[in-house]
């Protein structure tokens, strides 16, 4: 067998080996995109990282819909005077080999003016001539080239949504401000009397009271906004002792500084600002290139093709399709609709609707679901309903689809907010009180040095700060959450509940086992020498699989598309496909099998079934022992007995799921239970949605997944017990913060309730607390995650 | 003694045109890709070299 790779894409050079240049090539398109990149003078990108390219797919068709003037119209970001600039995503862009061609698409297509790739995104702009080259023909360019542009109708109906800035500002000001207060009050801790100093210092003061004000009315808005709402619903959150902190800061330091009392604390308090809102900003990582709100319409096509009542044909946008439409599908595209067969022989692959692989083959006048995809040839149906009312896109009319998760939780931080809200107005009544009675000329300072001093600054980051660098290094590890809630969420976990097809069983993987009379020399033989001519997808898995014999030439040998085949040698007929073919019997449930019948003799049959994934017996009896269990299939109960040797211990399963049977299930778990639920398929979007968190298993990271909460990358499913265990040790992290926290408030407090609270100690003591916070958080997490 | 006086305007005025730029630069949107320029930046020394190693071969491709 031979071992090398191949110089484009890297794959090993199997069963078309080409070497062209000196070098080894997988395929003829690799060598294509060789070729034109050679000739081009675009060979640095082999240069820049070895084996960085795509094969690229035949892809004739899939763009005619750009055709459509209005489509093509409603996808360019800019369009005057013959210049237009469009935005692709492209899934493929993942090294810096790709950056680089992309970025030199200009030396392909002179009509290319400049193209910019956001990596982080995975997304092209690209300026071009539109008299030189249509948007269509730059679609073709890419997918040429191995960079298939996605478009899919969620582009197409998105508003050009303007990027939100806003904390990057507040940031900026906040820092800007606590950066020249802190030079403006300097002088006056450490200078006590000086005569120059006394005769500036209220410039100084002034002028800290001048950067103050945008820090308080802009920067800080966002907590005064959150206080209120949460007193209006009668919750008191951690954002209730914040404002109430900056906002007696603020005014305290104004009245000091008019009446001449002191500097104020106006470093203290844009300080604070600056800190809190470097939290929000180190909290808000996301994966840009990754959707958590994905539903059918990323899956779906922008146009389809429909024949008119004289056959001709015309590109119409999905959303147009009524009931009764003929529509022309292609090979790999995607049916919109629920639909009729009508002409052609459809091979369908639901793989993005169930997560099973294997293709479905449909005779005309069957029925065909949305979703599914064709695999073949050209075939023709007729809509019977529109694209909102098909069977699968109408599971997102349910309302879980709309509820945000993250809202309805509360998190850690707000339930101590409120315990901590009410002791400290408590201890700055208790000390007020016995300040008017002992002197009250003090009891107004007392009040107010306890409201800043107990400023909850370093519970406020904690939070943040923990749960923010252990997204960064789940993502890492391949597990991308959506959010840092996610996190607080998935530690209350405690029933777990899978799907089966596509989550414990594997896409990449067929298992193949033998049912029926043993086969003799003869047989398996002729058996392999018909397989070898061949082309189906399992002839060729099966072919791969059986042992070799010696090459024969057979006597006649008919392939029937979609059925089986047929031979003839030394007067023994062999037939191999589907039972209806074969025998013509009916198929027996939905197994994917290859009947034999030798010389009018059913031998047996081939099963083939989805491989479960590696280590999943491992992980169950780890997770048995802590979580509750429980298998959700789409699925007939073939594999039942199968599930239940792996699993030895009692596992609730449940077969024959419908999308919607598996998000009310779900629904009634949650009465009693905080529900997980993994999945893969556009089948699970329901379960997920409705779960407390949802966690999506991809194979491929960059292929589409279900909206969802989480994003596994399949390998390591196996780590999912470790992923659990640290979202709970985090939370210990925070407790430990707030007891951390709760220390420095109570050196604070010892200062403000006798009445001695100095700018300077404020000053030293809210940024010691906040820093030495976000130094605990950050080391204990690496330091617990780092076994994973 | 008045140097004071203009010693702070023009340091303050001086911190307010960096944070001004430091607004424009978020808004003409430095911020949103963090990562392609660092790369991007490495890309053009070693393209020029080999361009012009080979000048005469490639302009017989190119205008093929």
């Amino acid at each position: 067998m031979d071992t090398t790779n191949c110089y484009h894409c890297g794959d090993p050079c199997e069963k078309e080996h080409l070497v062209f240049d000196d070098k080894n090539f997988c395929c003829n398109g690799c060598k294509t995109v060789y070729e034109i990149f050679s000739t081009n003078n675009l060979a640095y990108y082999y240069e820049i990282q070895e084996s960085a390219g795509a094969t690229p797919k035949a892809t004739t068709n899939k763009f005619n819909f750009l055709d459509n003037e209005e489509i093509a119209t409603k996808l360019l970001e800019f369009n005057e005077e013959g210049v237009q600039v469009a935005q692709f995503l492209i899934p493929h862009i993942h090294c810096s080999s790709c950056i680089w061609v992309l970025e030199n698409l200009n030396k392909l297509n002179s009509g290319i003016t400049t193209a910019q790739v956001d990596f982080p995104k995975k997304k092209v702009r690209i300026t071009f001539k539109s008299n030189q080259i249509t948007l269509k023909e730059l679609a073709l360019l890419l997918a040429r080239i191995g960079y298939e542009p996605n478009i899919s109708l969620e582009d197409y109906q998105k508003k050009t949504d303007k990027k939100d800035h806003s904390l990057l500002y507040k940031l900026g000001l906040a820092g800007f401000a606590f950066g020249n207060v802190m030079l403006l009050s300097f002088p006056e801790y450490f200078e006590v009397g000086e005569f120059w100093l006394e005769q500036y210092k209220h410039t100084f003061r002034w002028l800290m009271f001048a950067f103050s004000i945008p820090v308080v009315l802009y920067a800080a808005k966002d907590y005064f906004i959150s206080a209120y709402k949460g007193i209006r619903s009668k919750l008191l959150n951690i954002d209730v002792p914040i404002a109430l902190g900056i906002l007696v800061l603020f005014l305290r330091s104004t009245v000091d500084i008019i009446m001449d009392w002191g500097s104020g604390f106006f470093d203290s308090l844009t300080g604070l600002v600056f800190f809190l809102l470097l939290g929000r900003y180190f909290q808000q990582k996301t994966y840009a290139y990754l959707s958590f709100e994905r539903d059918y319409k990323s899956y779906f096509p922008i146009a389809v093709t429909r024949l008119s009542a004289s056959d001709q044909e015309e590109n119409i946008e999905i959303h147009q399709v009524k009931k009764g439409d003929r529509l022309l599908i292609r090979n790999e595209e995607i049916l919109p609709v629920d639909a009729i067969l009508i002409k052609g022989k459809a091979q369908i692959d639901y793989s993005f609707v169930t997560g099973e692989s294997e293709a479905v083959l449909k005779q005309s006048g069957d029925r065909l679901f949305a979703g599914g995809k064709q695999i073949g040839a050209v075939i023709e149906i007729e809509a019977t309903k529109s694209v909102s009312q098909s069977y699968l896109t109408q599971l997102w009319s349910n309302a879980v689809f709309n509820t945000n998760k993250a809202s309805n939780f509360q998190t850690l931080t707000d339930a101590i907010g409120k315990r901590f809200t009410l002791a400290v107005l408590t201890i700055a009544t208790l000390a007020t009180a016995f300040w008017l009675w002992q002197d009250p000329t003090k009891a107004l300072n007392v009040f107010t040095a306890v409201l800043i001093i107990a400023c909850p600054c370093a519970i406020a980051l904690a939070a943040p700060f923990t749960l923010g660098n252990l997204i960064r290094i789940f993502g890492k590890k391949g597990f991308y959450l959506k959010d840092t809630n996610t996190i607080e969420r998935l530690a209350k976990i405690d029933t777990l509940v899978f799907d089966k097809t596509g989550t414990l069983t594997t896409h990449k993987e067929t298992e193949i086992t033998y049912h029926g009379m043993p086969l003799n020399d003869e047989e398996a033989a002729l058996l392999k020498n018909t397989l070898r001519g061949s082309n189906h997808p399992l002839s060729r898995s099966l072919y791969d699989l059986l042992a070799t014999y010696d090459i024969k030439t057979l006597d006649s040998f008919r392939e029937d598309t979609g059925k089986g085949v047929t031979a003839t040698y030394n007067n023994n007929t062999i037939k191999l496909g589907s039972a209806s073919y074969t025998d013509g019997r009916n198929p027996e449930s939905s197994e994917t099998a290859v009947h034999i019948n030798y010389n009018a003799r059913h031998k047996g049959k081939y099963l083939f079934k989805n491989a479960y994934r590696k280590g999943i017996e491992k992980l169950f009896t780890s997770l048995h022992s802590k979580y509750k269990l429980v298998i959700l299939s789409g699925d007939n109960d073939g594999e039942r007995e199968i599930l239940e040797k792996k699993f030895p211990f009692k596992l609730p399963m449940f077969f024959n799921q419908k999308p919607q049977d598996k998000l009310r299930y779900i629904e009634q778990c949650q009465k009693s239970a905080h529900v997980l639920m993994i999945g893969d398929g556009l089948n699970d979007a329901g379960a997920l949605a409705q779960s407390d968190v949802g966690i999506a298993i991809s194979d491929d990271i960059n292929v589409f997944s279900p909206a969802c909460d989480a994003i596994l990358s399949a390998e390591k499913l196996n780590a999912l017990p470790s992923f659990l265990g640290l979202s709970k040790k985090s939370i210990q992290i925070i407790k430990l913060s707030f007891v951390l926290s709760l220390c420095y408030n109570l050196i604070g407090l010892s200062f403000a309730v006798t009445g001695r609270l100095e700018p300077v100690i404020a000053a030293i003591l809210m940024p010691l607390s906040s820093i030495s916070i976000v130094v605990f958080t950050t080391v204990a997490t690496n330091f617990i995650s780092r076994k994973l | 003694m008045s140097v004071i006086y203009m010693l702070l305007t023009i340091s303050i005025c001086v911190a307010v045109v960096f944070f001004f730029v430091f607004i424009l630069s978020v808004k003409s949107g430095q911020y949103d890709d963090a990562y392609t320029p660092s790369v991007r930046m490495l890309f053009e020394d070693e393209l020029v070299t080999p361009k012009e190693n080979k000048t005469t071969n490639d302009k017989i491709e190119l205008n093929k």
